[in-house]
């Protein structure tokens, strides 16, 4: 699919009268549904504040944290993710069934959807633009190396890596490793090291150093 | 269906590229598309596995151009129109034109975060055994349905092994195609790169799908 955006200028001034276009459309269909009584205005906006505002990353980074400060917790996680998960509050939509992969120093896990864009909402939020672009979806099969240093990242030759396409209402997420120097921190303050992308695999959680 | 979805392993997209402070939504429609997509599959009454087939059942030059939520917004109104929810000339006007049919349920602000909550389990009660354990050797089936699959291209006719057993879930395939949940065994299958990509394949690399009973042969 192609992107919606674009750091090109001259691609960015076309899609300007799509998007406009795209307003028109999307105006008609929720008028007449409106009008019909098929659906609520205030229903419509309330989805809208959900997903902007209470269900994002930072979910998913309380969950990783607990895993980090609670063997306990960790294991229960890794065993029957969308329990331990449940336990927090999160799931449902996009979320209930949920697995928890664990990075160790030898295996590196990371979650795609080929064939649409399944994402684990209710940890992660709406997935962003490259998880559901076609460059994202084609490629982290076939080449996931390749894919990681389009993110910055290069892993050791010898790291093991599993992909795990996401073809069935399993919602997957990464638990990345700790960071070191941060014995004795707490959870609240661990989550914020936290990265969307270290949950996806596509990235490592923050060091440190990078909170100062 | 064999379209423009189905694109795992496909060369010459480019590279991936990530948006630093990237927003939920990038414009105003965006946000209608979405909403107005998960509120109206409450009064709509279509699955999941109806929706994907709705946004993947375009042809494939199209499905490659259009943006994610313009896909969604397509999809919305091709089930609108297939249900005579709406029709095109209420859509060429902007209104409604003609009485609104009975719909079982519509989603109250109210409600919102119950039913995101509730979500879709599909997980299915079973008296049937699994057919496969883990370690198990399979062979991913080769077959090429114009109907809705989860059963993507790369890995057809390849050899894997089974991770772990998930349990019985709702087969999209028949669900799809308003033939019922017809739920069946779902297993976690992973294949070696090199089986699925050939002898310059990295060696490190393991793939692995989530794949319904029907889609697996013993081997």
């Amino acid at each position: 699919m192609a992107h919606a955006h674009s750091h090109d200028h001259d691609f960015h001034h076309e899609q300007g009268s799509e998007l406009s276009e795209m307003q028109l459309r999307t105006r008609a269909i929720e008028t007449i549904l409106l009008e019909k009584g098929y659906i609520e205005q205030a229903a419509i906006d309330e989805l809208i504040e959900t997903y902007e505002k209470k269900i994002g990353p930072r979910n998913g980074a309380q969950v990783v944290a607990k895993a980090w400060v609670d063997p306990k917790f960790r294991k229960w996680l890794l065993e029957d993710g969308t329990a331990a998960i449940g336990s927090l509050g999160f799931g449902g939509r996009s979320g209930n069934h949920l697995v928890a992969l664990e990075n160790t120093p030898s295996l590196h896990n990371m979650v795609v959807c080929t064939l649409c864009s399944c994402y684990p909402w209710a940890v992660l939020g709406l997935p962003p633009l490259w998880y559901k672009s076609a460059p994202y979806r084609s490629r982290a099969v076939a080449d996931p190396r390749g894919v990681l240093k389009d993110f910055g990242i290069e892993l050791p030759k010898d790291t093991e890596i599993r992909v795990w396409d996401s073809t069935a209402e399993l919602r997957y997420m990464v638990v990345p490793m700790r960071p070191a120097g941060t014995e004795g921190w707490s959870e609240e303050k661990l989550a914020e090291l936290v990265t969307r992308d270290s949950m996806i695999g596509t990235g490592f959680p923050k060091s440190p150093k990078d909170l100062k | 269906m064999n379209g423009g979805q189905d694109i795992g392993g496909m060369d010459g997209f480019g590279p991936v590229q990530p948006e630093p402070n990237e927003p939920v939504f990038h414009s105003q429609w965006e946000k209608r598309a979405f909403a107005l997509t998960l509120a109206a599959g409450v009064a709509g009454g279509w699955n999941i596995d109806m929706s994907r087939f709705a946004r993947e059942n375009r042809p494939p030059n199209e499905y490659l151009t259009m943006s994610y939520y313009q896909i969604w917004f397509a999809a919305l109104e091709a089930m609108l129109k297939e249900r005579a929810l709406v029709s095109d000339d209420e859509i060429a006007v902007g209104q409604a034109l003609k009485a609104p049919k009975p719909v079982s349920c519509i989603l109250r602000a109210d409600d919102v975060a119950r039913v995101l909550y509730h979500g879709g389990p599909t997980e299915r009660e079973t008296k049937t055994k699994p057919a496969f354990k883990a370690g198990d050797r399979v062979r991913a089936k080769m077959m090429n349905p114009v109907t809705h699959t989860r059963l993507p291209r790369y890995v057809r006719g390849h050899l894997g092994t089974i991770d772990r057993v998930i349990g019985c879930h709702v087969f999209p395939d028949s669900n799809a195609a308003g033939a019922g949940e017809n739920p069946q065994w779902l297993y976690t299958v992973r294949f070696d790169g090199g089986e699925l990509w050939g002898a310059d394949a990295d060696p490190s690399v393991t793939v692995s799908v989530d794949a319904w009973e029907p889609y697996l042969l013993p081997a």
